[in-house]
């Protein structure tokens, strides 16, 4: 045999190795994305949404908006939206939401958001309400469950990882699932008074 | 609790014993006889006729004694059939006057309601059954999820609950006791903790519990027990239970009015006194991993009122 072949054959014993890897990092990766963990085991002492700020409007130079590491882990898992979307029918956001276009209540399945449409601002208005019909759940609902309804919430305007959406729905469907929906960047609208 | 198929307690469970005996023993017999003939032909030499007759003789003889086990074979295969015809006619029987019960699997309980005629004398409760002995419950069982399964070993077969439709199961119970039925079909991880106890009781001590579980729930009587009901109706509790008599509605959670008076916590995951009920509200993920009842962060004071109120929703 060849030297140059047998190179031949060693670099692509070596590309197959690297393919194997990949492919391995992947698998491994791919069950991070329904990692079920039931309650957190350091809640925040306070709630972190008090920070959170659902306008753009500010004095001074605008200032990048603040993120809650313990609330966006929520969002990239699968297991928490699917929780959430549980919780969002149980908890009745569908008697005034719908499942997601909206009735009585603003729709959430589009890119206007009054107050904010980042999972921050989402958790802000679950847990302390909102004028004109939205009510107040701090204390009615465990703050994780509040994470849970919020990022599921932004799964319907497309904001949440591909990789966490399922790619079906179980009963009645009325939108198509969620890793079909258009991603509509939140914008923050003038609420119409 | 018994759960013994071969002991059976209801007329359902009596049919499928029966069938389960008439095909067991004579089963038992024909296989030792198979094997009594196996050995047999091992063990006796190879005859060598030489007499064409004989010989001729000998095969009509094998050729009947082989038609005759046919026939035989055929005759049981049949005398099954009808046994398990007639029997599976007694398991699906219908009564009229038959008590009719909603029973609806969730992950992880069941939620069982006593139907009724006038709709304000219907009454719900979760994860007990009581029957009335020597009377038919007709049982519509229904899934809020995924597909559950409701056995009850001492009482009859296994019937599936399957998310959008409905199917039936009927009990007539003929022996006063206490029975256990579970989910038996695996319905995610806490399929294990799902557990029915069923209660088999005289007609009048089953009319006396109904109509106990037809009233409000009991005020508090300490002034524990009523910060409880506070902490109860402001708090996260009532966003998933009902207690019957307060402003706690909701029935996404097992109906918690009589609480108290019931054999298990959390559908069998544990037994129910003071200090599981206690445990449980501190931490409910640490005794039923993956359960729906998220952890409602109560403060000590809290718990201790909130045992107070639930022990005495008897």
């Amino acid at each position: 045999m060849s030297s140059r072949s047998r190179r031949a054959e060693r670099s692509a014993r070596g590309i197959t190795a690297l393919v194997a890897a990949a492919l391995l990092a992947l698998l491994v990766a791919a069950c991070e994305r329904e990692h079920r963990e039931y309650e957190s085991k350091a809640p925040p002492p306070t709630p972190a949404n008090e920070a959170v700020r659902v306008g753009d409007l500010q004095p001074g130079k605008p200032q990048p908006p603040r993120m809650d590491p313990h609330g966006r882990s929520f969002e990239g898992n699968a297991w928490h939206v699917n929780q959430g979307a549980r919780l969002y029918k149980w908890f009745n956001c569908t008697g005034c939401h719908a499942a997601g276009g909206g009735s009585i209540g603003p729709a959430l399945m589009d890119a206007d958001w009054r107050y904010g449409g980042s999972i921050e601002q989402i958790h802000a208005s679950i847990a302390q309400g909102r004028p004109n019909g939205m009510p107040s759940f701090r204390g009615k609902i465990p703050d994780d469950q509040i994470w849970e309804i919020a990022a599921y919430v932004r799964t319907l305007s497309g904001n949440a990882p591909k990789y966490v959406e399922g790619g079906g729905r179980q009963g009645m469907a009325v939108a198509p699932p969620t890793s079909r929906l258009p991603k509509l960047e939140p914008k923050t609208t003038e609420s119409s008074q | 609790m018994s759960q013994q198929v071969l002991a059976p307690a209801a007329d359902q469970a009596q049919a499928i014993a029966t069938v389960w005996q008439t095909m067991f023993w004579p089963n038992v017999v024909i296989y030792m006889a198979m094997l009594a003939a196996l050995a047999w032909a091992l063990w006796r030499r190879r005859a060598v006729v030489a007499d064409a007759a004989v010989q001729a003789r000998q095969e009509r003889n094998w050729v009947r004694a082989l038609v005759a086990w046919i026939v035989f074979i055929a005759l049981v295969l049949t005398a099954y059939t009808a046994v398990s015809f007639v029997q599976d006619r007694h398991r699906l029987a219908h009564a009229p006057d038959a008590l009719r019960v909603r029973i609806t699997a969730n992950q992880w309980w069941w939620q069982v309601d006593y139907l009724d005629p006038d709709p304000s004398r219907q009454v719900g409760t979760a994860n007990e059954l009581h029957l009335p002995l020597g009377r038919m419950t007709r049982i519509d069982l229904l899934s809020g999820d995924v597909i559950h399964s409701l056995w009850i070993p001492a009482l009859n077969g296994k019937e599936d609950l399957i998310p959008g439709r409905s199917t039936q199961l009927a009990l007539t119970p003929r022996a006063i006791g206490h029975y256990r039925g579970e989910c038996a079909e695996f319905c995610g991880l806490q399929h294990a903790h799902m557990l029915l106890p069923v209660t088999v009781e005289s007609p009048a001590a089953f009319a006396a519990w109904l109509d106990a579980r037809r009233a409000p729930a009991a005020t508090p009587a300490s002034p524990s027990a009523v910060r409880g009901q506070q902490v109860f109706e402001s708090g996260t509790c009532a966003m998933c239970h009902a207690i019957a008599g307060t402003s706690a509605d909701s029935h996404a959670g097992p109906d918690l009015t009589h609480i108290a008076s019931r054999p298990m916590l959390a559908a069998g995951a544990l037994p129910n006194d003071r200090a599981h009920l206690a445990a449980w509200l501190v931490d409910p993920q640490a005794f039923k991993p993956g359960t729906k009842m998220p952890n409602p962060r109560l403060q000590p004071q809290e718990v201790s009122d909130l045992v107070d109120y639930l022990e005495g929703l008897r």
